[in-house]
């Protein structure tokens, strides 16, 4: 263990480059949140992570954003374990039914100012799922949400671009108040 | 016909009607009594239980015959709905006709279980996949779990929403203090209707829904899939095609288990060997987009072929990443060894009996570390593995320890396989087209993903539109030996043996 931790030592970061915000989310959150994110968050982001029935490809991208190449945290932004902690709900799938009323349990049980992120292709609007008996037509049917990050699932650097266009990217106004 | 190397499973069939056009393994309708027979034969594991998946007013089962390495199905037409419950003399058939069950309103006759698995009671209709019965809105009540006798014990409720970036799904722990008298798993919450989506679609869309069955198979699904769809119209790909698709499949395998070798370590503490495996995994994802233009490679597998050529840049980055491991691996594995306050977490935890793996034929790493040697690489055999050389790591003591040295020998293997297959990677087209001539066509596969085996069935009808496509994850032979696994074990050890199963919630609820 020590050989490995002293090579760690004098090897190079692997950490990327921080990326510049997705500028259509810094859009789509200046409409959407018509209010500043960073007023009320200062520079520190808690996200809890809702699966809401996606095939887990977005959460084995959101894993990624942990490790060494990406290392969410020196932005501020962490996964949380309880939705009383968290700041942000990052909620990915079409909604199954049977997921509907837990998430609408965990949204309840974050406190306000709150943000909800969709993410992925099916949590906009079902995706490849929507029409079907078990589904909703996205995260917005069960949610009101603030911003979306497309893909299927998106790559660890464009969940980190529209995090930290939540983060950083909307003028200053009031803060988003929710019951 | 097949060599009659096992009379037995080919008798069976003989006696039924056999079905037309059902490849490669064949299909027989039979009466109650042979239905009956068969199922003997699974309680005394002279064969093996592949699968089991309803239609309208009929019953499948797919059998397997290990030693001889034979594959069937048999039907049951059960026009009233009822059929005579396997999972009543067999349990590991129980989930799936609890599941039959909720999408069709087969009754299992016999059947000690009858609560719904899928159906919570949110879809606002019964039966949604039965073209008959169709009932309107059900109402939600209340789940009775199982419950456990003695003295001063409590009940833990955890989920479906989990403390981590993980799946949904419920766990109902009775403990006495520290230790779990019973868990019941509570599963269905990620239900999203796939295999009803699938019917009527045609090829591309239902190849598309095979790919989002579960996010960390996508190639193992696509290639099920693909394959099924191949093998019922008889189309034959280009050889290019065939070694891509392994290339992709080896990759894939790659990611999870260095993720997974990182994740477990980690459920005990030791975030040094996550760090570092997930580095690896990362390396792994990033060569398969060069290679392949997709981090987990999702829709790269189709039918008819790949969808992606490898380019010499691709080749090179899939060479270097090799060569990366293969320096960086070794020091983990040894790590791994040598770290005594690990190997105390996961050496004799979690233990699954050699005879329960067995009875449950549970595939991947899940039964190779009970004892169980089987892999579809090598036992079915398709194509281009039957060209290459790679072992089957077995081992017999069933905690959680020997699936992570199952994981890291699969590792191993693994570079040796994408080795082997770019040094034999054969030029020329990737894809063919086809159209479907005639039918219906009816179509098998069995492919291994890194989980386990994954099961594809499917039948195309007229105008070539899937009429009926049946996927059955390894998760659902896996869940229930996780509940046998973790009995004695403290609670605190959960999300170690949990992981180390490494499960599927989505590939399992569909």
């Amino acid at each position: 263990m020590r050989k490995l931790l002293f090579e760690s030592l004098i090897r190079p970061p692997l950490t990327e480059r921080p990326p510049v915000a997705r500028d259509s989310a810094v859009e789509e959150l200046a409409r959407a949140l018509n209010g500043s994110a960073r007023k009320r968050l200062g520079r520190s982001l808690a996200i809890r992570a809702v699966d809401a029935g996606s095939c887990n490809g977005c959460e084995l991208e959101m894993h990624a954003l942990n490790n060494a190449f990406y290392d969410i945290e020196r932005f501020g932004i962490r996964f949380v374990a309880s939705p009383r902690h968290a700041d942000v709900l990052l909620v990915t799938g079409p909604v199954t039914k049977n997921m509907r009323e837990a998430l609408k349990r965990t949204y309840d049980a974050t406190p306000n100012p709150k943000w909800v992120v969709a993410l992925g292709d099916c949590a906009k609007n079902g995706g490849c799922f929507a029409g079907g008996y078990a589904v909703m037509r996205g995260v917005s049917e069960a949610l009101p949400v603030d911003l979306h990050i497309p893909g299927c699932p998106p790559p660890p650097i464009e969940i980190l671009k529209g995090l930290l266009a939540l983060l950083e990217g909307v003028s200053s106004k009031a803060g988003v108040a929710r019951s | 016909m097949r060599k009659k190397t096992v009379p037995e499973l080919i008798d069976l069939i003989l006696d039924g009607r056999r079905v037309k056009k059902h490849l490669p393994w064949p299909r027989a309708v039979v009466p109650p009594q042979i239905w009956n027979f068969a199922v003997e034969k699974l309680v005394v594991s002279h064969w093996s239980l592949l699968g089991l998946w309803g239609e309208p007013s009929v019953v499948h089962m797919a059998l397997l015959d290990e030693t001889a390495g034979n594959i069937g199905v048999i039907s049951l037409k059960c026009p009233d709905g009822r059929y005579p419950s396997v999972g009543r003399l067999h349990p590991p058939a129980l989930r799936l006709e609890r599941a039959a069950a909720d999408l069709f309103g087969l009754l299992p006759q016999g059947a000690p279980d009858t609560r719904p698995w899928l159906d919570h009671g949110h879809w606002g209709v019964s039966y949604p996949l039965n073209t008959h019965v169709r009932t309107s809105a059900a109402t939600v009540s209340p789940y009775p779990f199982l419950s456990a006798e003695g003295e001063s014990l409590h009940q833990i409720p955890v989920g479906p929403v989990h403390a981590g970036i993980i799946e949904p799904g419920h766990f109902r722990f009775t403990a006495s203090g520290e230790t779990v008298v019973r868990l019941e798993e509570r599963l269905g919450y990620t239900h999203k209707g796939i295999e009803g989506l699938m019917a009527g679609s045609d090829i591309d869309r239902a190849a598309k829904l095979a790919g989002r069955t579960s996010g960390d198979s996508t190639v193992a699904y696509s290639l099920a899939f693909a394959r099924a769809v191949e093998t019922a119209l008889g189309v034959e790909i280009p050889s290019r095609a065939i070694w891509l698709r392994a290339l992709m499949a080896e990759l894939e395998r790659l990611a999870n288990h260095l993720g997974d070798i990182g994740a477990i370590c980690n459920d005990a503490a030791f975030a040094l060997m996550h760090a570092h495996c997930g580095v690896l995994r990362e390396r792994v994802l990033r060569a398969s987009d060069i290679a392949f233009g997709h981090r987990l490679m999702r829709d790269r597998i189709v039918p008819g072929g790949v969808a992606s050529f490898l380019s010499d840049e691709g080749a090179t980055a899939v060479r270097s990443l090799i060569a990366e491991i293969r320096r960086r691996f070794p020091a983990l594995v040894e790590l791994y060894d040598n770290t005594a306050s690990l190997q105390d977490r996961t050496v004799a935890t979690g233990r699954l009996k050699v005879e329960l793996a067995r009875q449950y034929r549970a595939g991947g790493y899940v039964g190779r570390a009970s004892g169980r040697d089987f892999d579809a690489r090598r036992n079915v055999a398709y194509p281009p593995y039957d060209k290459l050389a790679f072992d089957v790591p077995v081992l017999q003591e069933g905690d959680v320890n020997a699936r992570v040295w199952i994981r890291i020998h699969e590792v191993e293997q693994s570079l040796s396989l994408v080795e082997q297959i770019l040094a034999q990677l054969p030029d020329g087209p990737i894809r063919v087209d086809f159209a479907q001539t005639g039918g219906p066509h009816e179509g098998m596969a069995l492919v291994e993903g890194f989980r386990g085996d994954i099961l594809a069935w499917l039948r195309i009808g007229k105008g070539g539109l899937v009429e009926r496509c049946h996927l059955r994850d390894p998760s659902w032979f896996q869940w229930p030996l996780l509940e046998a696994a973790i009995e004695g074990n403290i609670v605190a050890d959960f999300p170690l043996c949990n992981k180390s199963f490494n499960c599927s919630y989505s590939g399992h609820d569909l």
